[in-house]
């Protein structure tokens, strides 16, 4: 499931007398490239940067059954084309952040969200919410650096898994959910609990409410579940930004933005934050 | 291990079930405290106390019980060890801090009760604790709603008196408190069959004081840049304290601090220069419960102190020892036990000031302020501990959690991310 984006190989068809191929060489030795392994609950993302952070590439799987394995296809992956212990570091975040033997250094995926934004957003002043597979999180960065967070706890409500959990009792796919969303409206979910949720949503569906309005409680539900964990931090007057699996949907953006009253941003790019900011601290690591 | 298999047994305990525990607490105390490196050699006592933690006190309990001597079952750091002590009588903590006693109280208590709650009732009721099968009586205490209902629970199937702890701290609360001990001196004669005399309430509150002192010289001496002990090896010390006769409790106490004390001057750390120094604040953490410190000290921090009751509420403030009467005595206890600071107080802005003052003497670089789940009171305070420490610029976790071990990780995510952002 690559992308395709910047899939530039960085150490083939390079041509050039060997005295600068030696410098670029030893320059690459000391100066070398970050790799951010996230092994998400849903998606393993993989972002390669050179020294100074640009993206050389990228790219994301689902993580299946077994997060070794899914680490170990990742590291073949990149060894196939050439980065290697060599020429690269590792930090690996996500849940599955403890899976990935290879891996220079784990960072949580807190920090490294933080980082990803800070970068991707251009500010040192951001307020993220990272919609994850099994969790939520909303950071608060100041001066380039998280100075508050909180995660959900157990449950999956507000979450990408309650989306697929809902995408499924309607028989589409996430993304389609997210579409249909837009044209609907007027409709509340009240459970929180993703079990209790499904009845509603089946109840609903008994009801004779249209899908377009059903989809629409569903994302409605996840944005104000967001915004009430939003109540135990305190978020500041610089742009709040949305990250992880949830980017690629402007609907959810849209309501967001409508439960937090005030503008919501994203980009593809930011699915790949955690990665991004792991490959970040991979590329400023030492030694 | 010495055999205490026919104690059990003489105990009424259901000893298949038992074994089942036996099994499981050495790996634990193997995997939380003998993988840690430079231990204080203090620390030989403790290790030897839960390595037979259900064999060597129950023994001596058992033993004092022979000389007609009466044991009291408390749960709460209220209930005055004082009066008890001065009627000949030996206090122990009840409080059950496994997962493994957790099914058995939900068996009789509904699934939202908080699980020390439900550990203490399904460690009697399951036969599977020797001290809930020594003590002669359960003193409980209204510090909650949960605690209120689970000892008419417990009253049922062993002598119970309960105290009633005031909500409020006005004069007339430390009155009622006073008259509350007072109405439990007369219990504790009339069990016992010894009178309390000025005398003897005297020497109990001196031989309490002596064993707060010595707590504190061990806590003192984490305050200390270097960090001559570990979390883990502190909050162990103080778990025991509670099963403990206390002059040995004292004594144990103040030889470790010794070794502490000579380790700071030494400039002998458990942990490498820099580690981020967690002051935890929250909900008692009984034994075993070690779950939290273990998961902050494998995570690259350390903790400095507890501000909970097995902590710093067990051992600050001494009771005044100058008083003549049983009224003046009573009045002192009184004083002192409240000046404690629990959740169940309203207002309760006392905790704040401590957990502020605290983190101030032990230099902490963060607060993570931790209830168990279900206990309502002190989650509910945790918005007012979090905005406090974050007006005094100290950067605070709010957690939650049970004795499961399921949560393990998540927790783990979030104490890391902490730690990282203290890091940073």
């Amino acid at each position: 499931m690559k992308d395709g984006i910047c899939r530039r190989r960085p150490w083939q068809g390079r041509t050039g007398d060997a005295g600068r191929l030696r410098r670029d060489l030893e320059k690459k030795m000391e100066e070398k490239l970050g790799v951010g392994i996230d092994i998400g609950s849903t998606c393993a993302k993989t972002v390669v940067t050179d020294a100074n952070g640009e993206i050389l590439r990228r790219s994301l799987r689902p993580t299946g059954w077994s997060s070794v394995e899914t680490a170990q296809t990742i590291q073949e992956e990149l060894a196939a084309d050439g980065i290697t212990a060599d020429n690269a570091r590792f930090v690996a975040t996500g849940y599955g952040r403890i899976s990935v033997p290879f891996a220079d250094k784990c960072v949580t995926e807190i920090s490294c969200h933080a980082r990803g934004a800070v970068r991707l957003f251009g500010s040192q002043e951001l307020n993220v919410i990272d919609i994850g597979g099994q969790d939520t999180k909303l950071i608060v960065i100041s001066g380039g650096a998280v100075t508050e967070f909180v995660m959900n706890d157990k449950c999956s409500a507000g979450t990408g898994r309650f989306l697929e959990v809902m995408a499924n009792t309607l028989a589409v796919r996430p993304e389609e959910l997210c579409r249909m969303a837009a044209s609907g409206s007027d409709t509340r979910i009240s459970s929180l609990c993703t079990v209790f949720a499904e009845s509603e949503v089946i109840n609903l569906i008994g009801r004779g409410t249209s899908r377009e309005n059903i989809a629409f409680a569903v994302v409605d539900s996840i944005a104000q579940k967001v915004k009430t964990q939003a109540g135990r931090v305190r978020f500041h007057s610089g742009p709040v930004c949305l990250t992880g699996g949830l980017c690629d949907f402007p609907f959810v953006t849209e309501r967001l933005a409508s439960a937090f009253g005030r503008p919501v941003v994203t980009s593809p790019a930011a699915r790949y934050a955690g990665a991004y900011g792991a490959a970040l601290i991979a590329a400023g690591l030492k030694g | 291990m010495a055999d205490y298999v026919k104690m059990w047994e003489n105990l009424g305990m259901d000893l298949e079930t038992h074994d089942l525990l036996c099994q499981v607490l050495p790996t634990a105390v193997g995997d939380v405290f003998m993988t840690q490196e430079n231990r204080p050699k203090a620390m030989d006592f403790w290790d030897l106390v839960i390595s037979e933690v259900h064999g060597i006190r129950p023994a001596e309990l058992i033993e004092e019980q022979k000389k007609g001597r009466k044991v009291f079952g408390t749960f709460c750091v209220y209930v005055p060890d004082e009066v008890v002590i001065a009627a000949n009588g030996i206090v122990t903590g009840l409080c059950g801090g496994s997962q493994f006693w957790v099914p058995g109280g939900e068996a009789v208590l509904p699934k939202n009760t908080c699980p020390l709650i439900k550990a203490s009732v399904g460690a009697r009721l399951g036969r599977t604790c020797p001290f809930f099968r020594i003590a002669d009586m359960y003193v409980g205490e209204t510090t909650c709603d949960g605690k209120k209902k689970a000892y008419e629970i417990l009253g049922k199937d062993v002598p119970m008196y309960v105290m009633d702890v005031p909500q409020m701290k006005r004069e007339k609360d430390i009155l009622k408190w006073k008259e509350e001990i007072a109405e439990f001196a007369k219990k504790v004669e009339e069990f016992t069959g010894n009178e309390i005399t000025v005398e003897k309430l005297a020497d109990a509150i001196r031989l309490v004081n002596e064993k707060r002192r010595a707590l504190k010289r061990v806590y003192d001496a984490r305050k200390s840049e270097n960090v001559p002990i570990s979390g883990r090896d502190a909050l162990l010390m103080m778990q025991i304290s509670f099963f403990d006769d206390p002059a040995r409790c004292a004594q144990m106490c103040n030889r470790l601090a010794d070794e502490l004390e000579q380790r700071n001057r030494d400039g002998v750390s458990v942990v490498p220069a820099g580690t981020k120094r967690i002051l935890l604040t929250g909900t008692p953490l009984a034994v075993p419960n070690w779950k939290l410190h273990n998961i902050i000290e494998t995570s690259g921090a350390v903790v400095v102190c507890e501000e909970m009751c097995t902590g710093t509420r067990y051992f600050e403030n001494e009771v005044d020892e100058t008083g003549t009467t049983l009224d003046e005595q009573f009045m002192a206890l009184s004083r002192r036990y409240m000046k404690n600071n629990c959740a169940c107080f309203t207002p309760n802005e006392g905790r704040i000031d401590d957990i502020l003052r605290l983190a101030k003497e032990y230099k902490a670089d963060g607060v993570i302020d931790c209830s168990l789940k279900f206990c309502n009171l002190y989650d509910i305070e945790k918005k007012a501990v979090s905005e406090a420490l974050k007006q005094a610029g100290i950067p605070v976790l709010s957690l939650e959690t049970d004795y499961e071990d399921s949560d393990a990780e998540q927790l783990r995510t979030r104490i890391e991310a902490f730690v990282e952002m203290l890091n940073n």
